[in-house]
């Protein structure tokens, strides 16, 4: 098996070597080819052509198929050009280069800023994407509108919610934790009953760090323009750090990276009881840990304050269309297809996590039974935790980079005894630096 | 393992640790063939010459930790593949399982997601036939060229060929790209194929073979008989070299075979990707929401792929063995 270590050192050299190119090879592909209208989309629907996507999500394969066969003129090239930060690497790499950019681009609602603010992906509402507003819930629409840019189209979300492996729980007669104090608690009893099982697994995640701290209230990032600010100090930040600190002093979470083999495993065999994390998690767990199928439920997030019923988002990817795309109209027109109505409704089937409202209130998609989870209806607790996102929250537009360097800062807070929060002030120097560099203006 | 193998890889050495016996010093008769008769090993150890030396323990057992570590991963490959993946997460690692789904998870790796992995595998087989073997062609060419023609600015491809040596390929990956993106090739199987035929190592490994191999006397000889260059090349130089060329095959052979770095920031398009690729992509794919975790399939995939060069290496391995003896004795 691949290790971890040289995973992170290829993406290093490609992030290294990504920046090295956007240094040296900037500009060149600022060329807009005029206004677009909603009506020239139709046209070029009509006139048809190719069109590339570069993407990672598996249900897109059903929507190019329903695609090409609703505009037998137009050819739908499915990529998968690596997941998450390979893929952003490629096509930084590509939108340097000049060439080799798709038509249309999968990006995480975290890497979008990153994107909007370089001026590599194309502003939507002349296209008339301004119109769905209403028809994505608030998060997933905030995260791709900027100052009435629409820079892409939301194509999933992952309100977080709370799996736990009930043979476990039951086995040692656990209540399920509704608030943080309590899950503490539960980790505590959990890994004295049997040490092999440990309430959860962190290694040092940026994506779920942040989630969390989002849950708790904490806003450390304010984006405006190129105006950022960074700060890991607030009140909900401290609600997480109090909390993680306590587990990591008494080594209740394993030592165990997310995504790896080991931690399948330890889903499989119950030595990993329980998961906060995206809605999007049970297509995972169904493939991937099938021997634990009936084992796993699905609750609401434990809150900071009980009683309460706070959410965040975790993950979910929205579709562009880069500046570099050779067929805007077009482009636009799959991105469209495949966000909203038919195309989205499509992809829920498949196991998709909507973002669209009506897909999400839907009562076929509410009262759908999951045999994983001994038939209960679990996206009634993944809409109410969709409802409860925290709002006002944003990312760095460059928190693929900040991402990409939390393990080497807040990380030492993981296998050192350095203090999570020191860790997150590293982090949060860091980041600074960096955005200074880079020449934002941050504070 | 026996004792035999080990002391006979460590033959060579004269360094050997361990006390030398006193008996091959002192006594004329150690340098007697020993006898091999049930009779004569009964009754005494036979002597040690250089032919036959004296088993060392220490070694024996530092070789057999080396062996047990180089023979671990490939044991729990093979064994691994013979799993399910519930199997995989259920058993030890370093052996069976209950169920054996060997063939099952062949079948399901050669078909999965519309028998992509043979569409891989036959592109492997096309950048390691056109950039392994270009590569070997071009060093054999370059190497007997450098070493048997006197021509001005030869110290210079010395130099450059022995700076190119130190280079890595990944550093050079990134300008390339560059280039091949300004050239429209990227995305292209020629985008790997074209820098794989540049193997400064291997050129410089078939210059000092050349030199060598190829005595400066046959060539006058051929010359003398009127023979072309051409011709003397063909059929008086090329067969000395084969040794010397099939260790070069081999060296870019698996370094082709097992390229990654090249491949994935030239290639984007899945219908194009080798091997090393197309299982990380897999790979990844366990690693994405939504995603289908096929570990099994990731596990008897590596273990398809490194089939073809095993057998490469059992095929071509006794004239890559006569090719490194040679030289090393004058005779």
């Amino acid at each position: 098996m691949r290790t971890h270590s040289t995973r992170r050192l290829l993406g290093a050299l490609a992030v290294a070597s990504a920046l090295a190119l956007t240094a040296t090879a900037c500009g060149g592909s600022d060329s807009d080819a005029g206004d677009s209208s909603p009506k020239d989309v139709k046209s070029a629907l009509e006139k048809g052509g190719k069109v590339t996507v570069w993407a990672w999500e598996p249900t897109l394969k059903k929507v190019a198929a329903d695609f090409e066969k609703k505009y037998p003129n137009v050819d739908v090239e499915l990529v998968n050009a690596g997941t998450g930060d390979k893929q952003y690497t490629a096509l930084q790499n590509a939108i340097a280069a000049g060439s080799g950019a798709p038509d249309v681009a999968q990006v995480e609602y975290y890497a979008l800023g990153q994107f909007a603010i370089g001026k590599s992906v194309e502003d939507l509402s002349p296209y008339g994407a301004q119109k769905y507003g209403k028809t994505f819930t608030p998060g997933p629409w905030n995260a791709v509108t900027a100052d009435k840019a629409v820079y892409a189209l939301p194509m999933d979300s992952g309100p977080m919610a709370f799996f736990y492996n009930k043979k476990v729980f039951d086995k040692h007669h656990i209540e399920v934790p509704t608030t943080w104090d309590e899950y503490v608690e539960a980790a505590r009893t959990l890994h004295k009953a049997d040490p092999k099982i440990f309430i959860t697994n962190d290694t040092g995640d940026a994506g779920a760090t942040t989630s969390l701290i989002w849950q708790a209230g904490g806003r450390p990032y304010k984006t405006d323009g190129t105006k950022v600010s960074v700060a890991f100090d607030d009140a909900g930040t401290k609600k997480y750090t109090a909390t993680w600190q306590k587990l990591l002093d008494e080594k209740l979470v394993a030592p165990i990276s997310s995504w790896s083999d080991a931690w399948y495993k330890g889903l499989a065999d119950g030595s990993l009881a329980t998961l906060s994390i995206g809605a999007w998690m049970p297509a995972n767990l169904t493939s991937g840990v099938a021997a634990a199928s009936g084992d796993w439920r699905v609750a609401p997030l434990p809150q900071w304050t009980k009683g309460d019923k706070a959410s965040a988002e975790n993950g979910g990817s929205s579709l562009a269309v880069p500046k570099a795309a050779k067929n805007k109209e077009l482009a636009y027109a799959f991105t469209e297809f495949a966000t909203t109505g038919a195309g989205a409704s499509a992809r829920v089937a498949e196991g998709a996590f909507p973002a669209t409202r009506a897909d999400l209130e839907s009562k076929a998609f509410l009262d759908a039974p999951f045999p994983y989870f001994g038939g209960q209806k679990a996206n009634q607790v993944f809409a109410e935790s969709a409802r409860n996102v925290g709002a006002d929250w944003s990312y760095l537009p460059y928190q693929v980079y900040a991402n990409s360097i939390f393990n080497d800062t807040a990380g030492k807070a993981y296998v050192s005894s350095t203090k999570l929060t020191d860790g997150l002030k590293a982090w949060q120097d860091a980041s600074i630096k960096y955005g200074k560099d880079q020449g934002f203006t941050v504070n | 393992m026996t004792t035999s193998f080990t002391t006979g890889a460590a033959g060579s050495s004269p360094s050997s640790p361990g006390p030398r016996p006193r008996s091959s010093r002192t006594s004329p008769s150690a340098t007697a063939r020993p006898r091999r008769g049930r009779s004569a090993r009964k009754s005494r150890r036979p002597p040690h010459t250089p032919l036959n030396p004296r088993p060392s323990i220490p070694l024996t057992l530092v070789t057999g930790v080396v062996v047990l570590y180089t023979l671990a991963p490939l044991l729990w490959l093979v064994v691994n593949a013979t799993k399910s993946q519930r199997g995989l997460f259920d058993s030890f690692g370093l052996w069976f399982a209950d169920d054996f789904n060997l063939w099952d998870n062949v079948t399901r790796t050669l078909t999965y997601d519309d028998g992509v992995f043979v569409r891989w595998f036959l592109n492997t087989l096309l950048y390691v036939t056109l950039g392994a073997g270009g590569a070997t062609v071009l060093a054999v060419l370059g190497g007997y060229a450098l070493a048997k023609y006197e021509f001005p600015g030869r110290r210079a491809v010395f130099a450059v060929v022995i700076g190119a040596v130190a280079v890595p390929g990944t550093a050079l990956a990134v300008p390339t790209f560059l280039m091949f993106s300004n050239m429209g090739l990227t995305n292209t199987p020629w985008a790997v194929i074209i820098p794989s035929l540049i193997s400064p190592f291997g050129l410089y490994l078939m210059w000092v073979f050349a030199s060598e191999a190829v005595p400066a006397g046959l060539l006058e000889a051929a010359r003398i008989d009127g023979s072309s260059e051409l011709r003397t090349f063909f059929t008086i130089a090329l067969p000395l070299l084969m040794p010397g060329t099939v260790t070069v095959l081999l060296f870019s052979m698996v370094a082709t075979w097992n390229n990654y770095f090249l491949p994935l920031i030239m290639i984007k398009d899945p219908d194009w990707y080798p091997l090393t690729l197309g299982l990380n992509a897999w790979n990844a794919q366990a690693q994405t929401a939504g995603g289908q975790a096929v570990f099994d399939l990731i596990i008897t995939g590596s273990l398809l792929t490194i089939v073809p060069i095993v057998a490469a290496f059992l095929l071509l391995q006794r004239y890559w063995q006569s090719g490194l003896a040679a030289g090393s004795v004058k005779e």
